[in-house]
Formats: C-alpha cells, sequence, structure tokens
C-alpha cells in the first residue's frame, strides 16, 4: 500500500488548495489577447412566428461588431439527437431539426434567435436591446395532454405532430401483463408528476471561442462534461468541419448535473463569430438565461399500477408515462426517458411481469433531458410510491412489503422483465444496516414524543437501484444508441517514473484528480503524489465519452486500470532484460520488479528511466518509452442498489416540512475513497430533498417560465436540509469490471424524493388524515395544508 | 469614468471605473481576481461574496465606486502570509466542504465572516448564516461540519 493515498483512503483532494484560494480557472476566468462578447437575444414568447428581423439600428451600435441570426446558420446541420427510438408500431421517432439559432419560428421562451458581438458586454446587451424583431405571437403548447389531442397547434409544423414517439417496453409481454391485471387479487393504481427541475449548476454555462485564420484551426473553451462529445457533435453534425480542426477544452467546470453533456446553439455561434470577426468570442450565460435555455430534468407524468396478492406479493407492474421533451430534441432526451426509465421498472424487486408505456410529448417548453439520476428517480419514484401505497392498502408495513418482494442474493445474476441482467447485489443487506442506521424500532417513541409538540411525525423508506456504466456498445447500439459508450486512459509514465493519466472522464467537482490517482498509485505501488490526472482537452486525452451517468469510475476508471496492465506488462519485459531472467520469473509487486525467489529486483522508477534511456535495453524485440492506452467498453451496466429512511415532522398548522432525519445504506461495491462518495451522496440526497419538497418548474398557460431566478425557484438551502447519516459498507462488487466498482453520483438523488413523499403521506397518515393518499412534489407548505384541509 | 481607489488584499489599487461597474465585475476583470464568482443575476446565490471593511458583502450587489476608500478581501487574500490555507480553508479541505468549488470562495468568505462574529455558532446559527449562499454539489452536509469544525465542535460522524 503506498503511503500517500491507495484504494480505499479518504485522500484529501488535491484540486481543492486551487478551489479554495481563488485559483480555479473556469471558462470565464479565461481571457484571451483581443476577445469580443457576445449577448444572445432570446424569444419573450413561448411560439411565434419570425417574420423580420432588422439588426441595421443595432449594428450602428457603439463597439457593434457582428449581429448573426437564425439566416446565417440555414447551412449548417441541426443538433442532433443521440439516441434513435422506435414507436410501438415500428415507426421511428419524430426529429425535427434543432438549429443554432431559430430560424422561421421561435419555439420555447429564452429560445435564442439573434446574436450580438461587440467590444464589451455592456455593448452587446445594448445593441441586443435595439434589435428590432417583428414575431407573432402564436398559442403556445404547454400541457402534454392537450399537445397530443391538439392537431392543429403544432411546434413544429413540419412533423404533423406533438408526438415525438410512442414506445413499449417491452411491447411483446403487454398481452400477459394485461392479463395478470385481469386477474389479480387486488390491484393498486396511482396518478403522479414527476416535477420539471431547472438543473442549476452554480458556474453558469460559457463558451469562449477561438479561430486562427492562419491554420484554419478553431479552439472552443466551454463548460462541458464531455469534451470529445462535444467536439464531435459540433464538428461532425453542426458545423461540418473537420474534427482536427475543433480542440475543445473544458477546464475547471462548477458543476453539471447532466445539464452540461449536451451540445447548445451558443457554442457553435460564438466559433462561427470568432471567425467572422477574427477575434476571440466569450459568452457568460446570465443566470436568467441558464433558466431559460439550460436542458431541464424530469417532467413525467404517470399513471402506476400494481397488482398483488392479498398478502402483498407483487404480480404485475404497469405504467403509462407522457415525458416531455420540450421544444426540440435536446441530445439525450430520447433515451432518458425510455432506456433509462422503462428498462429500471422492475427495481430491486422480483415482480414477474412488467410492462413501460412512454408518449414522449413536444410541447413550448424549454427542452428536457438528463438530470442527475436521469429517469432512474423518475422509475425509482412511480415505484416506490405505489408499493407505498399498496402496503397501506393492504395493512402490511412498509419494510415488510418491501423484504417480501426483494430479490435475494441466490437469485443473480437476475434478468429482469423489462430486459437487464442484474449481476450482483444483496438488498437485504442494505434494509438491516439502514434499520439499524435510521434505528426504525425507536420511531414510535420519537413520534410521540414530537406529537407532545403538535407536530405530526411520518417514516417513509425506499429502495432503489440504478443501472451506471451504460454499456455495452453494440447492445445499446442495437438499441438505438448513435454513440459508443466506452471509454478511454493514456497512462504515460514520464523518464523520472512520474506519470501523465490523460483520462475521457471529465470532472467538475467529483475529485477525479486525487481519486484516479488512489488508483493508478494502488495499482503500481507509488506514491499518489507522483501521479498527475489530465482531463478536459480533446488535444490532450484520448476519445472518451466523459462523465455523466454515474460511469467515471466504472468505465474510465477501467480503462486507467487496463492502460496500468499493459505497463506493468511492458515493464516485466524490460525488467527481465536488466536482470538477466525470463520474463515469466518477474514478479511486480509494491512498485518493484523481481526475479521470483531472489533478492535481484529493479524499483519501478529504474524501468522508467530505462524505458527512455534504452541503453541496456531489448531493442530488438521492444520499442522504448513506457506509454500505453487502453480503451474499455463494459460487458454490462453496473447496479449500485439502496434502501433509503427519511423522518420528518409536519406542521398541521402550516403544512411545513422538516425533515428531521436522513439515513441511506447504499451498495456501490469497492469504494475508491469513501470521503468522496459520502459527499456524492450528501450532494444527491440534497438535490432529491430539494425535488421533494422546494423545486418547481412553472410555466404558466403562455408558455411564460413563472420560475426564472432564485426568488421565484426554490434552490435548496443550508437550512433546508439536515445533517444526513450514509453508509457504504454493505459492499456486493461488481462482478464484470476490474474494479469491482459501481458508481455512486446519482444514488442519492434516485433514493430520496420517494422516501420524503412517503415520510410525509405516513405523517398525515398516522396523523389522522387519512384521506391524503399522495401528494405530488414539491410538497410545499401550502401542498400539504390543501391536503390535510381539502377532506 | 471616475477614479476610484481601495485597498484590495492588503495592497491599494486606484483605476478609472464606470458608474455601472459592479464590485464583482471590477475584482474579476479590473484586477484579474477570478476567484470571486459570478453565479446568478440576483444577488441571491452568494459566489461573489467578499469581505468590504470586515464585514461579508455580496459584490455583485454593489458598486465599485460605493466601496471608495474602503478595505476589500477577497478569496485570494484568505490564505496566511506564507501561502498555506487559513483555518478555515484548511477545514473545508479537511471536512470535503467543497465540491466543483464554484460556490466555495463566496462559501469560505461567508463562513470567515460568521466566525468572527460568532466564534461558536450552533449547527441552527450556521446553516441560517449560509442561507445566502447557494451550493448544488454538497448538500451542504460537510460545508456545515467545516464551519463547526474551525470553531473546534463536535460534528457528526457519517
Amino acid at each position: 500500500m503506498p503511503k500517500d493515498g491507495g484504494i480505499g483512503e479518504s485522500t484529501k483532494r488535491r484540486e481543492d488548495i486551487r478551489f479554495l484560494t481563488g485559483k480555479g480557472r473556469y471558462t470565464d476566468d479565461i481571457n484571451l489577447r483581443g476577445q469580443a462578447f457576445a449577448c444572445f437575444l432570446r424569444s419573450e414568447v413561448a411560439n411565434g412566428r419570425i417574420n423580420s428581423i432588422d439588426t441595421s439600428a443595432a449594428m450602428s451600435m457603439p463597439g457593434v461588431l457582428t449581429i448573426l441570426t437564425g439566416d446565417d446558420f440555414t447551412g449548417m446541420g441541426g443538433n442532433p439527437a443521440g439516441w434513435l427510438i422506435n414507436s410501438r408500431n415500428g415507426e421511428p421517432m419524430k426529429e425535427p431539426k434543432r438549429p443554432v439559432l431559430a430560424h422561421g419560428k421561435v419555439r420555447h421562451v429564452g429560445d435564442a434567435y439573434a446574436m450580438v458581438v461587440a467590444e464589451t458586454y455592456g455593448q452587446a446587451r445594448d445593441a441586443a436591446a435595439a434589435i428590432e424583431a417583428d414575431i407573432t405571437e402564436l398559442p403556445a403548447v404547454v400541457d402534454m395532454a392537450k399537445a397530443l389531442a391538439d392537431s392543429t397547434n403544432l411546434v413544429h409544423d413540419e412533423i404533423g405532430t406533438n408526438q415525438c414517439f410512442d414506445w413499449g417496453w417491452i411491447e411483446d409481454n403487454r398481452a400477459a401483463v394485461d392479463e395478470a391485471f385481469k386477474n389479480a387479487p387486488h390491484v393498486t393504481t396511482l396518478e403522479l408528476v414527476n416535477n420539471r427541475l431547472i438543473p442549476n449548476a452554480m458556474e453558469p454555462r460559457a463558451s469562449l471561442a477561438d479561430y486562427d485564420a492562419g491554420t484554419g484551426d478553431y479552439k472552443l473553451y466551454t463548460t462541458s462534461q464531455n469534451p470529445h462529445l462535444h467536439r464531435l457533435l459540433i464538428a461532425a453534425f453542426v458545423m461540418g468541419m473537420p474534427e482536427n480542426k475543433l480542440t475543445v477544452i473544458a477546464p475547471d467546470v462548477g458543476g453539471g448535473f447532466g445539464s452540461k453533456i449536451y451540445h447548445y446553439g451558443e457554442e457553435a455561434a460564438v466559433l462561427a463569430a470568432a471567425k467572422a470577426i477574427n477575434r476571440p468570442v466569450k459568452w457568460v450565460a446570465e443566470r436568467s438565461e441558464s433558466f431559460l435555455s439550460d436542458a431541464h430534468g424530469r417532467d413525467h407524468v404517470t399513471k402506476i399500477e400494481l397488482a398483488t396478492t392479498k398478502d402483498g406479493e407483487f404480480l404485475a407492474l404497469r405504467t403509462e408515462t407522457l415525458a416531455n421533451v420540450g421544444a426540440y430534441l435536446s441530445n439525450f432526451s430520447t433515451a432518458t426517458p425510455t432506456f433509462l426509465h422503462g428498462t429500471l421498472m422492475a427495481g430491486p424487486y422480483k415482480t414477474p411481469l412488467v410492462y413501460v408505456n412512454v408518449k414522449t410529448v413536444f410541447t413550448n417548453t424549454a427542452p428536457v433531458d438528463a438530470y442527475r439520476g436521469a429517469g432512474r428517480p423518475e422509475a425509482t419514484f412511480s415505484i416506490e410510491r405505489v408499493v407505498d401505497k399498496c402496503a397501506r392498502e393492504l395493512g402490511i408495513d412498509q419494510a415488510e412489503i418491501r423484504r417480501k418482494n426483494l430479490l435475494t442474493p441466490d437469485q443473480f445474476p437476475y434478468t429482469t422483465p423489462v430486459g437487464l441482467v442484474y449481476d450482483t447485489g444483496n438488498y437485504q443487506a442494505t434494509m438491516d444496516k439502514m434499520t439499524e442506521l435510521a434505528d426504525l424500532a425507536g420511531f414510535e417513541k420519537r413520534r410521540a414524543a414530537s406529537a407532545k409538540n403538535g407536530k405530526l411525525r411520518g417514516l417513509g423508506l425506499s429502495t432503489w437501484i440504478e443501472a451506471c456504466g451504460i454499456a455495452p456498445s453494440n447492445l445499446v447500439g442495437v438499441l438505438g444508441a448513435r454513440v459508443g459508450l466506452f471509454d478511454a486512459a493514456t497512462v504515460r509514465v514520464n523518464a523520472t517514473g512520474n506519470i501523465s493519466v490523460m483520462t475521457g472522464a471529465h470532472s467538475h467537482g467529483q475529485g477525479h484528480e486525487t481519486v484516479f490517482a488512489q488508483i493508478v498509485a494502488e495499482q503500481l505501488g507509488i506514491p499518489a503524489s507522483s501521479v498527475e490526472i489530465v482531463h478536459g482537452d480533446t488535444s490532450k486525452i484520448p476519445f472518451g465519452m466523459g462523465s455523466y451517468g454515474s460511469r467515471s469510475l466504472a468505465v474510465a476508471g477501467s480503462a486507467m486500470t487496463k492502460a496500468v496492465d499493459k505497463i506493468i506488462a511492458k515493464g516485466k519485459k524490460i525488467a527481465a532484460h536488466m536482470l538477466e531472467a525470463s520474463e515469466q520469473d518477474i514478479e511486480f509487486k509494491d512498485g518493484s520488479f523481481s526475479v521470483a525467489g531472489t533478492d535481484k529486483a529493479k524499483t519501478f522508477g529504474e524501468i522508467a528511466f530505462s524505458a527512455y534511456v534504452p541503453h541496456n535495453y531489448p531493442l530488438e524485440t521492444l520499442e522504448p518509452g513506457l506509454e500505453e492506452t487502453a480503451f474499455y467498453d463494459p460487458a454490462n451496466f453496473t447496479y449500485p442498489a439502496g434502501a433509503y429512511a427519511c423522518e420528518v415532522e409536519v406542521d398541521p398548522d402550516t403544512g411545513k416540512v422538516e425533515i428531521t432525519a436522513f439515513t441511506c445504506a447504499d451498495d456501490f461495491g469497492n469504494v475508491m475513497n469513501p470521503m468522496i462518495v459520502d459527499g456524492q451522496v450528501h450532494g444527491g440526497v440534497g438535490q432529491g430533498i430539494g425535488q421533494a419538497l422546494l423545486e418547481s418548474t412553472s410555466y404558466d398557460e403562455n408558455g411564460q417560465l413563472l420560475t426564472g431566478s432564485y426568488m421565484d425557484y426554490a434552490m435548496p438551502r443550508a437550512d433546508d436540509v439536515p445533517f444526513y447519516t450514509v453508509d457504504h459498507s454493505c459492499i456486493t462488487p461488481c462482478t464484470h469490471n476490474p474494479l469491482g466498482v459501481k458508481g455512486c453520483g446519482e444514488a442519492g438523488a434516485i433514493g430520496s424524493p420517494p422516501a420524503v413523499i412517503n415520510a410525509v403521506i405516513d405523517a398525515l397518515q398516522r396523523g389522522g388524515h387519512t384521506h391524503v393518499k399522495h401528494i405530488d412534489m414539491p410538497a410545499s407548505p401550502a401542498r400539504v395544508w390543501a391536503a390535510i384541509n381539502n377532506a | 469614468m471616475t477614479k476610484t481607489t481601495m485597498t484590495v488584499n492588503g495592497k491599494p489599487v486606484a483605476a478609472e471605473t464606470e458608474g455601472r461597474t459592479l464590485l464583482s465585475a471590477y475584482l474579476r476583470e479590473g484586477l484579474g481576481l477570478t476567484g470571486t464568482h459570478i453565479g446568478c443575476d440576483t444577488s441571491q446565490c452568494g459566489a461573489c461574496v467578499v469581505h468590504v471593511d470586515g464585514k461579508a458583502v455580496k459584490s455583485c450587489s454593489v458598486f465599485a465606486q460605493d466601496v471608495e476608500g474602503a478595505d476589500v478581501k477577497t478569496i485570494e487574500g484568505m490564505a496566511n502570509p506564507d501561502g498555506s490555507l487559513s483555518v478555515i480553508q484548511q477545514a473545508f479541505q479537511d471536512n470535503h466542504g467543497l465540491q466543483c468549488g464554484f460556490c466555495t470562495p463566496g462559501m469560505v468568505m461567508s463562513s470567515a465572516a460568521l466566525l468572527a462574529e460568532n466564534a461558536n455558532p450552533t449547527e441552527t446559527e450556521v446553516r441560517h448564516y449560509l442561507e445566502g449562499n447557494i451550493c448544488r454539489c454538497t448538500g451542504y452536509h460537510n460545508i456545515v461540519k467545516a464551519v463547526m469544525a474551525t470553531s473546534g465542535q463536535t460534528v457528526p460522524a457519517e
């Protein structure tokens, strides 16, 4: 074990030093000589026909360098959807073009239709206000059910419908599921809304484009979770340039949560403008623009039914969901409500029959895409709410009904009725751990104490599972993915023995620079401080798919491990030569290559030096140098899972919910850095509590966003949340990746919302308000009070 | 344009500023102190908190000219004179009180101001004081823990 941080240690984060001293380097902190500033003019109406855009007055304003509109981009391609979904009838989804800047029509409030570039941002903003756009406002399509019913008022006229697709999963199972419902002794039905959320990474989106007229090379500094994906989309799909003429750099990025996976039109627009004026062009979103134009999350309306025996054994599950995709298809918007949602509807349970129907709907609202958890929180919320309701209807204890139906350890590998193969797990272990840590046995005592204070205490549980590290590429290709889902790493051992690791994963808060170094150090038996992690720059790193879906460690970490294996293998060859032994006799341990059974050895540093100063080296059979790249395409998803408990106190006079305790017992497989894993769970739970109690994205019937600032959109703040109890000591290592890891980034956001709402319902039920069967998120004081009082 | 003078992180600075230039913009663009971050446009997020004459101030909510003559401290001025992390900065690292780092400068400046006013704040006091600083990454757990640890208090185990 290396002295300064190998696998399993809570090594403190090296990146913190720069963040704590103001030396982080985010996109807006980078300034290029001669840079100009862009301001986007955005639609004030949700649906409108663009009749004309007169830029002449604006062009004559001080400092204005150029103004571009949708007309300037008609020769470019559209920003594509990354996943082709077929409807139940076999028809491919509707895929209207998403232009760089709106052209012909504006389709949501905030849809950008012109860009002003000026010497200063103030000048660009002033000039944008002087553009005269003649836009005829049309009736807005906002409500999903109405959008489907109306074939005359369309978001995209050319596709003839507001439905993107009507997906069934698995369609062949539908008849059997329906039959099971017909014969079921008990059916629990619940209609619910999974509220639309606005991701709100604290760093707003930003882009700085540079163009070299001498070489024709473009460079884009941007807020990206996946710089290679951005380069591919911009170069190959939108702007039509060779990929090797574009470098994308995602420097320090201030949070993503999904919203910075996607390519947005502003990025192509600033690149085009940089070429047009032959100067660097910077754009930084104002927070208002983030609210209006970042891809939103969730926004499902679901009817879920659970068929059971009288004693609560699950027989079949069936859902119908309307999923909002907003005005345009964002890159993963079609995968999120389908393959990241429908395939998870078995949850951790042995329900034998499951059928999922999802209709995706275009509306005149901001595009909706993957947001922390992406489809899996929607699946978990639906399942865990209907299970909770079923238990109440049947008079079975909340924990008992779950234990009765959870898969047992002897059932793995387990093929679900929705097409996944869970490789391993122990859901009883996490239930037991949660039961102990949350002191479920002491709940009644705490409830009685709350009651004395006039408060209604409730206990909510949830069990969850997710599929991370989406893969393998050939399978997802069959299912409609238009990209591969491998990742890559290059391990470069420098002549002096220190190491640079170039990874396709991108860190925007996850601490990769620390934890990846721990892993490489452990494998090589060297100090973590001699390993440097390089990420975020397409000119330095191998082609990788970036960070989202809790995939970095399971996929990029595995690639790194495989690259280090190659380094060790080559090191053995070099050592064999230097030690005059057979390669088979060389052992590598604790940073030393030795001849088995002897004291003859060479240190890792000596081998590295020899590789670059190959004087005593087998040059006839072996290339010099010590640098290896590995690409890793996982054989399967990973399946982290856990059990959560939430305790709340509800004030019956005001409807205010206070979370008094929140407990997470998770199985993430092997844990590389417990401190970082704890932090990931804390953050996810914080976001989940935000969804459950606070965050609401409201559009009015005209498609105006009513929650477009921090004055209106209730972000969780320090005094909205408690200290959390988190545990990840239940470990069933992933069976198919070299580290045995599963992923932890989304867990908290997946497992927590149903636990919170189950707790609120429990509090009201125990408090005698037995008419309250469900409250939609966010369970704001107004909603809870109304639920109590609308008996 | 008006000549504006102030002390920033112990050094006197003077520059011509427009009336509409916010202190946050002046620090970032005028002085290149990009540790002060802009996370919103409604003075809600707190990423831009600095100290003006020892008090925590959202630097997006005052004009540069409004702090004429003042003593301003930013995150770049928080480390010890030898460059090592100050106690509060070290507590944030020790307790994993930051992830993406974007809200961190404001969070550290607010926390330092709290501890200057109240050396031994309760959990409730810490949470209440930090209400004006939004973090999307940490769920606040480790931030509150860091602030309480700085004041020598026991904090909950995981």
